[in-house]
């Protein structure tokens, strides 16, 4: 359990033809308390995966800075255990070995392979340990690869769509188990998610994000009782607010992908009222 | 007799080109620059039939056995060199990013990551490896001095056509059976393991 601070990170990639160098984002600032649960949601492109990126230590900022703790960062670290929308998992180890590749760096091999069974079994897999990556479903292996960045017991853990890829009743059930880890273990949790609704479902503040210029366009505060009702006033609201800000960037990102003939009643119109239709933006 | 003395050559000439072929392998896999400079030389030499080196090896080791040693490595070098050089090169960049997270360094990533993700690769080097450097001996013994390849041509000088045959059904049998017994069995173990197995 630590607190990120995000101080005017900057990211550009450098000229990838000849019309200069591309910003993605630039200024942003933000912090992350210490068991707190924020997510940050936005259209595509809009850099989301880049800072998550960067405050897992995998990229660099162009500028500004990221800690975690007291501690700024300058490369990846087992302090920050990372979840990526492919499980991720080693083919040719299975699901106990897997788990253990994260330990092996810090504990000895009996150690390790008892702190994996713990995880395991809180992911609810203990049945699946001497499995193969190629025998699990789709959220299987996304429970391995939580149970995998867990058990390094990260101060932060960060999440990118790590249920994007995933079905409706699986999305679903992983939404339950994550909540209760979160609740068990009391981490920071940075969680990225294209789903408007997942991330109500699941945060303190939700960042939501646009482009062009590309930067934090304001911050929810999630201020429901836990277990959250989709069906509630309260939810709908929140996510009516949310859904409406977010048309307006998604509209500009369509705008610049498909030209001068889109036309904005087409994006209120996929994009504006079907609220399931929001699930899959 | 000279069977023992062919499979010698073929063992030890074969372990070695598996080894060297896996060091350039890894390599030039791991390195751009030493991809940049030897990888096309590799090419280029893959292209040549290595019992075209064995009158230059000859000459060089002096007509002993080394240089039919020499004409075996060669045989099957460049096979294994370049497949495990794109075993590596095709790792899942999510695999390297996601140990990276977990504090694994450099020298750390190419051990515990990219060797073992290019197994599937290196098996396919090693059955390479193997068929060439098979064929590769079997033409220098034809040439050179001892083994199967001689005394097939000795069978031909004193025209005993049945042990020709015989010897030629034998050289196939070996070749059949360490592809089918040896390198199809572990490759089956492996791939099965990976999920990769075809349905066949
Ligand atoms: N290596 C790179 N070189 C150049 N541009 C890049 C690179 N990586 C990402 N970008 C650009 O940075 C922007 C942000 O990418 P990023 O992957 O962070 O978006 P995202 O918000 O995660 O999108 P999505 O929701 O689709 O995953 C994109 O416009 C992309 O084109
Ligand atoms: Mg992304």
């Amino acid at each position: 359990m630590e607190r990120v601070v995000i101080e005017e990170v900057e990211k550009t990639f450098p000229n990838k033809e000849k019309d200069g160098s591309f910003t993605v984002f630039k200024d942003i600032s933000l912090t992350v308390d210490p068991g707190e649960f924020v997510s940050l949601l936005g259209p595509s492109g809009c850099g989301k995966s880049t800072l998550l990126n960067i405050v897992a230590g995998l990229d660099q900022s162009t500028a500004g800075e990221v800690k975690v703790g007291d501690k700024k960062i300058k490369g990846p670290g087992s302090d920050r255990g990372v979840v990526f929308q492919e499980a991720a998992l080693m083919p040719w180890l299975n699901v106990l070995e897997n788990v253990t590749f994260a330990l092996r760096k810090k504990m000895k091999k009996e150690e390790a392979k008892k702190h994996a069974e713990k995880y395991l079994k809180l992911v609810h897999l203990s049945k699946f340990m001497h499995s193969y990556p190629h025998e699990l479903s789709g959220g299987m292996k996304q429970r391995v690869s939580i149970a995998r960045a867990l058990s390094m017991d990260p101060a932060v853990l960060l999440m990118d769509e790590p249920f994007g890829a995933l079905d409706e009743q699986t999305r679903m059930m992983l939404h339950r188990e994550v909540q209760f880890i979160w609740q068990e273990t009391q981490k920071t949790i940075l969680f990225v998610t294209h789903n408007i609704r997942e991330s109500i479902l699941l945060s303190d503040r939700i960042v939501l994000m646009g482009t062009r210029p590309g930067g934090i366009r304001k911050i929810f505060t999630v201020d429901l009782p836990r277990p959250r009702k989709p069906s509630s006033p309260e939810f709908i609201k929140l996510e009516e607010e949310i859904m409406s800000i977010l048309a307006g960037e998604i509209e500009k990102v369509m705008k610049e992908e498909m030209g001068d003939d889109f036309n904005s009643k087409k994006a209120s119109l996929l994009y504006g009222t079907d609220r399931n239709m929001g699930n899959h933006i | 007799m000279a069977l023992t003395e062919s499979l010698q050559r073929i063992v030890i000439g074969f372990s070695l080109a598996v080894i060297i072929g896996g060091i350039l392998g890894i390599l030039l896999g791991v390195s751009k620059i030493a991809d940049e400079t030897l990888g096309s030389l590799v090419i280029a030499l893959q292209s040549v039939p290595s019992i075209v080196w064995l009158p230059i090896a000859l000459i060089v080791f002096q007509g002993g056995a080394g240089a039919i040693y020499f004409v075996v490595i060669l045989g099957g070098t460049w096979a294994m060199t370049l497949n495990i050089r794109m075993g590596i090169k095709n790792v899942q960049p999510i695999l390297i990013r996601a140990a990276r997270t977990m504090g694994y360094n450099n020298t750390e990533l190419i051990w515990r990551v990219m060797l073992p993700a290019s197994i599937p690769s290196a098996l396919t080097g090693a059955r390479l490896a193997w068929a060439f450097g098979w064929r590769a001996l079997m033409a220098a013994e034809l040439i050179g001095r001892g083994g199967l390849g001689r005394t097939l041509m000795d069978a031909r000088d004193f025209f005993n056509m049945d042990l020709v045959v015989a010897i030629m059904i034998i050289i196939s049998i070996i070749g059949l059976i360490v592809e089918y017994f040896f390198f199809s069995k572990i490759e089956r173990k492996v791939l099965s393991r990976w999920g990769l197995a075809k349905a066949s």
